[in-house]
């Protein structure tokens, strides 16, 4: 189980852009967390990844524990040998080079060569599309090639937790049913997932909790089927308008921000 | 996604100017070269195992500058400094007897039989000395800037190639050390041409060197290096250590330059056998040869030396009647200006990746 106890982040020493986060993903679960552009989605991914430092931030309070044990500050190789694996916003898959040597930067981690070609098996049975390509140069692959490539590089080092950031992004409709549908095939096989997604409605309809951040904090957290229902979710996240069709202030139905929530 | 199609297309695209400067550059060279082939076969065939071997050196050095600007995306400038440092390491070894400001002798020079065996022993104790240091120097002033600014770290090893050749120059005394070799100055006949050991020795190391460099880029670790050479972030988020991949490639650097460092004490380089101050230039003249093939590419590399070493042996042997008003270095400046030409054409080398990148 992933904890994450309200973090703070910050950038450069003084832009402030988690603000005591604090979410849970739980063994075997798919956990949703949304928000609009500059809420932090990225940043908390960057933080459980042990990607902050290369981008000059820092985890001044809170922390990230993974099955008991502080992750807060831990090293990337660190954290994905631990069993967390990220698929990172904007597909970012090694153009230069082919599909099978981006899967074996995924298993990177691994030393044990059965183990290393169980999760290959895996990877081609979940994508049989890529076992046709696995000698090409991955630049080539189509948009949802590339994703598919990243899941399944992500899937190599055989995670306990996968966090997709934005999977959805840039791609087709049907590929997005697709994508989906693989997400809860890898979550079947024991893989707990946190789906980051601006696609609230794809997120939600997968996940079993979700969480709505805005401004580094949670503003909202629920079963994710409550979270569906919810007006002010469907107004602004869902792009669905309340009954009267006219659309509400802003400041009318912000009240839940100044709910008290979590410790703040 | 653009910028990525944009580079595709450019890849593709840009085959023609290449074939087209290969072509050119080619034909006109082949027809002078057959020209002096049966104009002066000895003379010719002289030539071009000078400049074949002058290349070989320039194509080893060129590697080192492209393993450690691959992994890290930047030119190390102290590339001369190692080269001289592993070479005069070796002279100690092997001419006295002993590893340096210590009085540890070198056990393998006791060791009975032909000498080269003793030799051999000391070159990869060198070997591993260069890549110890490599190790050394990254690990100090190279693993600290890690996601800062490449302009400083260029501008840091430029630093230690003058602190390292300082240390070399005075804390070393350098003067002319001798550094044997096993095959000396000598060489084989073929008819009346004379061709030395060394040119072909230098000619074998790069062979070896590039099949080295082709295995390991396919290797795990190698793979993992082209991945952080494309990616940093993303290469860290599989889980690689882009530290050891740095760490790696400046061991791997330092022992290229060392060995071209030994080469360019020896013929065609140079004839007296011996480690000068001026060695460290050795990196400087191959500079020419990583710039044209490509700062990022091995083959490149490989091509680069051998280009700019058929075009200063050959330009030396041939042109003394036209441009000998330069004076008598004037071979020198061949290099460069190939580069020059080669640059206009290709602005990012021959092989190199069609993308602007920070020094």
């Amino acid at each position: 189980m992933l904890e994450v106890a309200n973090l703070e982040v910050v950038y450069n020493e003084v832009i402030l852009v988690l603000r005591g986060l604090s979410i849970e993903v739980p063994e075997g679960e798919i956990v949703a967390l949304l928000g609009a552009n500059g809420a932090g989605k990225t940043t908390t991914v960057r933080s459980i990844a042990g990607l902050l430092d290369i981008h000059e931030g820092d985890a001044t309070k809170g922390s990230i524990t993974w099955n008991g044990e502080d992750i807060t500050n831990a090293s990337p190789s660190h954290i994905v040998e631990a069993g967390i694996t990220q698929v990172m916003e904007g597909r970012r898959v090694f153009a230069e080079l082919t599909v099978d040597e981006n899967l074996a930067t995924g298993g990177f981690t691994v030393r044990d060569k059965a183990a290393n070609a169980a999760s290959y098996d895996r990877v081609m049975e979940l994508f049989p599309l890529l076992y046709d390509r696995r000698k090409q140069t991955a630049g080539y692959l189509s948009g949802g090639e590339q994703q598919m490539l990243a899941i399944g590089r992500a899937l190599m080092s055989d995670p306990k937790l996968l966090i997709l950031d934005e999977p959805s992004l840039g791609l087709a409709p049907m590929l997005i049913e697709q994508i989906r549908d693989i997400i809860v095939d890898i979550n079947k096989q024991g893989v707990s997932v946190l789906l980051i997604e601006q696609n609230a409605m794809m997120a939600l309809s997968i996940a079993k909790h979700g969480y709505i951040l805005e401004t580094g904090k949670v503003v909202m957290d629920g079963e994710a089927q409550k979270l569906l229902a919810d007006e002010d979710v469907q107004e602004f996240y869902l792009g669905l308008h309340g009954e009267g069709g006219e659309r509400k202030s802003f400041r009318d139905v912000k009240h839940y921000k100044r709910r008290k929530r979590w410790l703040s | 996604m653009t910028s990525l199609t944009l580079r595709l297309l450019n890849a593709r695209g840009s085959v023609s100017p290449v074939v087209a400067f290969m072509v050119g550059l080619g034909s006109v060279l082949g027809v002078f070269m057959l020209l002096q082939l049966f104009n002066d076969p000895e003379i010719f065939i002289q030539t071009l195992a000078k400049s074949l071997g002058l290349g070989s050196v320039y194509a080893i050095i060129a590697l080192g500058f492209v393993l450690i600007f691959k992994a890290t995306q930047t030119v190390n400038f102290a590339q001369g400094g190692l080269a001289v440092a592993g070479a005069l390491f070796l002279s100690f070894l092997v001419a006295d007897d002993h590893i340096p400001f210590t009085t540890i002798s070198n056990p393998f020079n006791d060791i009975p039989g032909p000498s080269w065996i003793g030799w051999g022993a000391s070159v990869i104790v060198a070997m591993c000395f260069a890549a110890l240091l490599g190790l050394v120097i990254e690990r100090l002033t190279i693993r600290p800037m890690i996601g800062q600014p490449l302009f400083s770290v260029a501008v840091i090893t430029l630093g230690l190639e003058i602190v390292i050749r300082v240390f070399n120059n005075d804390a070393v005394k350098i003067e002319f050390r001798s550094l044997e070799v096993p095959w000396g100055v000598d060489g084989f006949r073929i008819g009346d041409a004379f061709i030395n050991w060394s040119t072909m020795a230098a000619m074998i190391t790069a062979a070896i060197a590039f099949v080295a460099v082709y295995f390991f880029y396919r290797s795990r670790t190698g793979i993992a290096m082209r991945a952080v050479a494309f990616d940093q972030e993303a290469a860290m988020a599989q889980g690689i250590d882009v530290g050891r991949v740095f760490a790696i490639a400046w061991a791997a650097g330092a022992v290229l330059a060392m060995i071209g460092g030994v080469f360019a004490t020896q013929p065609p380089v140079r004839q007296t056998l011996s480690v000068e101050p001026e060695t460290a230039t050795i990196a400087f003249r191959a500079l020419p040869a990583v710039i044209l093939g490509g700062l990022d590419s091995a083959t490149g590399a490989l091509l680069g030396g051998l280009i700019i070493g058929l075009a200063e042996i050959f330009a030396g042997q041939y042109a003394a009647g036209e441009v000998g008003w330069l004076g008598a270095g004037y071979p020198l400046i061949v290099p460069y200006i190939v580069m020059i030409i080669g640059l206009i054409i290709r602005p990012y080398g021959l092989f190199g990746t069609p993308e602007i990148r920070r020094v």
